[in-house]
């Protein structure tokens, strides 16, 4: 095979990824767009309503739209408290370390289990944790399913927020120690402040894989279709209105369905980005 | 003449990285305050391990073993607190690193703010002038203060990280081959101003550059292998070195 | 005052230690909790039977809770469909993720690379049930029903990223000297690919590999629009087809069938921590 052909087979197949990534969204826009062009697109979003009335067919994402940033921003505000220090151990303390390399099996070996599984575990263990704390009367609910998604993007946020803990050089650390500095004042003043738009890209890339996330939350969130109230009720996110009535949907319902995936893949698109990019800025600083 | 007490005293001083080797072995020498000695050696012979020995900075690294007595105006800093030895010891490293999320301003009180000193306004930015001044930064930078330090080129950033560590006042200036990283304007520069310093406080430098050792101290160590082979004045021990190492290092037969 | 002030400093400093070491401690508590239900609740399932015999019916299994016997029968229709869809889509993720890898390593500064290269990170980033959306309509509708076809789709194309990537950033780190020792002797680009950067390269993308199965083997969501799940052992591939994660959600649904949750979880949870383990074990023994 001579070198031409060889660049053209290379990319020939490399085609694969515009032309998949393109159909997700062909596909996407197509089927959702009976549901807009019904309810009208701003409508669609900004409406709460959720009925299957024949004749009468309401559907709104607004309800959904809520559970998700609901789920993700507590998932999230439960997660910093662990992941931070998991972070400063592995890439700090006990940087190099074996004990640090066990802790970072751990969480790897976390992100590794599959979600349903998580699901089971929330539902079988946690849940009635939570009803007999008399925190809330049914279990489920959108706290349910935060706490256990935020179980599940810890390693994630952890393992890149370590790695730029690790990036701090050891000169600035050294300078901060010779001038009278406190290990937990270094960190504080120098380690934070350096790795920092890594730190908090690493968290946006967590909040990408909370948004989407489908069988734990499902399983724990209680599936009602209306706005929550607080963080104690239940509710649905975007995902788990998908993944609870796409069997059963035709037509409008089906439409509206597809138009909610069409917008939580936007909406993760756009964070993964966002992400992506301060993540090479970081690197590069 | 009343003998007074050295700032610095070593004495028996060892550092070892591992149980087997020793990098620093039973150095003892007596460092005369307000001004310079050089510790020269080639690569490896424990200079640095021995400047870092003063700040106490290898009790960050579990590993490393400190024997012997390091005394600082008589103090012995081994069983001292080391956030409390460092503030009275400062440290100018081998590659100029300020901080890089804070401006020129604040890398000047960068200790004070690592330590939770709280500073009024005037204090700061008297601190901060007489600090650039006498590092001769002051001119250049005065009007961008706020910008960061580390758009500065690598001769001034060695310069702020001075003022960084004058600004602490410290008794004794440890600085290991402070001008290694810069180019020769940069280094004449430096050199210029550790002459001035030295009337306010000690400078304890580690040089790889025998010319830089002949102009700037008053005093020299040589070592070699981790031993202290020759201390004395750095006119004499260039001229007339007493031990056969010394001479092959100046000579160039050595490292 | 000065004395005072250290010892508080000091005292901080420990207290940011014991927080971070107690926190972190605690996060590997619900690894184990997890193990441990999953392994408890589940080990006296796993027998000979579990993995040769298909699910049983609701009604069957309601006969045999009346009778108080163990529910018969297994997940053997689970594990069928899921190495069928899996093995349909590793052949294909394999060797397509393999080339855009090579394309991206070799073409890391034109355009065309940067865009299939954030395309690549576009579609891992892609939640598993939006995948499940788009193949039922690319292949379950005009398909006219759910099959194993659609389903290895789904498997493929969220195997895709993760292959690329690894393969990527394996070629990536390949000492230039190899590929250019490999063109000095003569040999053509391709040749050298193939016969050395790939070869050199192959812990790594093994490695990603392994991690890609064990990331879509668990996912349940895309699987429910496409594969749908099927109670019989079956090897067709235009039919319906059943998954292990299918039948955890079965069972989970199921009151009359909810003692086989656990046997089935312990089954998936080991497949996919071994598979973990190992791939994170060839990859230092590889680095050596």
């Amino acid at each position: 095979m001579n070198d031409k052909v060889y660049r053209i087979l290379l990319f020939a197949v490399a085609l694969i990824m515009p032309i998949v990534c393109g159909g997700v969204v062909y596909a996407l826009v197509t089927d959702a767009y009976d549901a807009f062009q019904h309810f009208g697109f701003f409508k669609f979003l900004t409406s709460s309503e959720w009925s299957y009335t024949e004749g009468a067919e309401q559907y709104g994402a607004l309800p959904f739209i809520t559970g998700t940033l609901m789920t993700t921003l507590l998932a999230l505000v439960f997660c910093i408290p662990f992941s931070l220090p998991v972070a400063l151990f592995v890439g700090e303390y006990f940087k190099g370390t074996k004990i640090a390399a066990v802790l970072s099996t751990v969480t790897d070996l976390l992100a590794g289990i599959p979600s349903i599984i998580y699901g089971l575990w929330g539902f079988y263990t946690l849940r009635p944790l939570i009803m007999a704390l008399n925190i809330s009367p049914q279990g489920s609910g959108i706290l349910t399913a935060s706490l256990v998604l935020a179980i599940m993007i810890v390693p994630y946020a952890s393992s890149l927020s370590a790695e730029f803990i690790k990036m701090v050089p050891n000169d600035l650390k050294e300078g901060a120690y010779s001038l009278g500095a406190t290990r937990a004042e270094v960190i504080r003043k120098v380690v934070f402040p350096v790795a920092g738009s890594g730190i908090f890209s690493s968290y946006i890339l967590a909040i990408g894989r909370a948004l989407g996330e489908t069988m734990t939350v499902t399983m724990l969130i209680g599936n009602t279709n209306n706005i929550p109230d607080s963080i104690t009720s239940t509710g649905n996110s975007m995902a788990s209105i998908i993944a609870n009535q796409f069997g059963e949907a035709d037509d409008l319902k089906l439409s509206s369905l597809i138009a909610i995936g069409l917008i939580l893949f936007l909406i993760t698109a756009f964070i993964n980005l966002i992400g992506k990019i301060m993540i090479k800025r970081a690197r590069i600083a | 003449m009343e003998s007074v007490t050295p700032i610095l005293e070593f004495n028996k001083t060892c550092v070892s990285y591992t149980k087997q080797t020793m990098a620093v072995k039973y150095v003892s020498a007596a460092i005369d305050r307000n001004s310079i000695t050089a510790i020269m050696g080639p690569s490896g012979c424990g200079k640095s391990t021995l400047l870092r020995a003063v700040n106490l900075m290898h009790n960050l690294y579990p590993n490393i073993r400190v024997d012997g007595e390091i005394l600082l105006n008589g103090e012995n800093i081994l069983s001292m607190e080391p956030i409390d030895v460092r503030r009275r010891v400062g440290m100018v490293f081998q590659r100029p690193a300020p901080f890089p999320t804070m401006s020129i301003y604040d890398n000047v009180l960068s200790g004070y703010a690592l330590n939770g000193v709280r500073l009024s306004k005037t204090e700061k930015d008297e601190t901060v002038e007489h600090c650039l001044k006498s590092v001769a930064l002051w001119d250049e930078v005065k009007d961008v203060l706020n910008k960061k330090g580390t758009f500065l080129s690598g001769g001034q950033q060695q310069r702020l990280c001075i003022a960084r560590a004058l600004a602490m006042k410290p008794d004794i200036l440890l600085m290991d081959e402070p001008t290694s990283a810069l180019d020769p304007i940069a280094t004449a520069h430096i050199e210029e101003l550790m002459q001035e310093l030295q009337k306010e406080v000690t400078i304890l430098i580690v040089t790889h550059n025998m010319g830089q050792a002949m102009r700037i101290s008053s005093k020299s160590m040589f070592m070699y292998l981790g031993e202290l082979v020759e201390y004395g004045d750095t006119a004499t021990m260039f001229s007339n070195p007493s031990d056969e190492r010394t001479k092959a290092y100046l000579t160039g037969k050595m490292g | 005052m000065n004395k005072l002030k250290i010892r508080n400093r000091l005292a901080k400093d420990k207290a940011l230690l014991w927080v971070v070491c107690l926190l972190a401690a605690f996060t590997a508590v619900p690894l184990f909790a997890i193990l441990g239900e999953v392994f408890l609740r589940g080990y006296d399932q796993l027998s000979f039977s579990f993995f040769t015999e298909p699910t049983p019916t609701a009604y069957k299994a309601m006969k045999a809770i009346e009778a108080g016997e163990p529910i018969p029968g297994g997940i053997a229709n689970g594990i069928v469909g899921t190495m069928l869809m899996l093995g349909m889509a590793a052949v294909a993720a394999i060797p397509i993720g393999i080339l855009c890898g090579a394309f991206l390593a070799e073409n890391s500064k034109n355009r065309f690379a940067q865009t299939v290269s954030y395309l690549t990170d576009l579609l891992q980033g892609t939640p598993s049930v939006i995948i499940g959306i788009v193949v039922y309509i690319w292949v379950v509708v005009p398909m006219k029903g759910y099959s194993a076809i659609a389903g290895s789709v789904a498997l493929f194309i969220m195997m895709l990223p993760l292959i690329i990537r690894s393969t990527e950033e394996t070629l990536k780190i390949l000492p230039a000297s190899l590929k250019e020792a490999g063109l000095a002797l003569g040999g053509n680009r391709a040749r050298v690919m193939l016969k050395v950067q790939l070869p050199a390269a192959f812990g790594g993308i093994f490695t990603g590999v392994l991690l890609a199965i064990s990331r879509v083997i668990g996912e349940t969501a895309p699987l429910m629009f496409t594969a749908l799940g099927c109670s019989f052992i079956r090897f067709a591939i235009d039919k319906p087809i059943s998954a292990v994660p299918l039948l955890i959600w079965e069972f989970f649904n199921d009151p009359n069938l909810q003692e086989l949750i656990w046997g089935a979880s312990l089954f998936l949870l080991l497949f996919v921590l071994t598979l973990n383990i190992t791939a994170k074990y060839l990859a230092k023994k590889w680095n050596q």
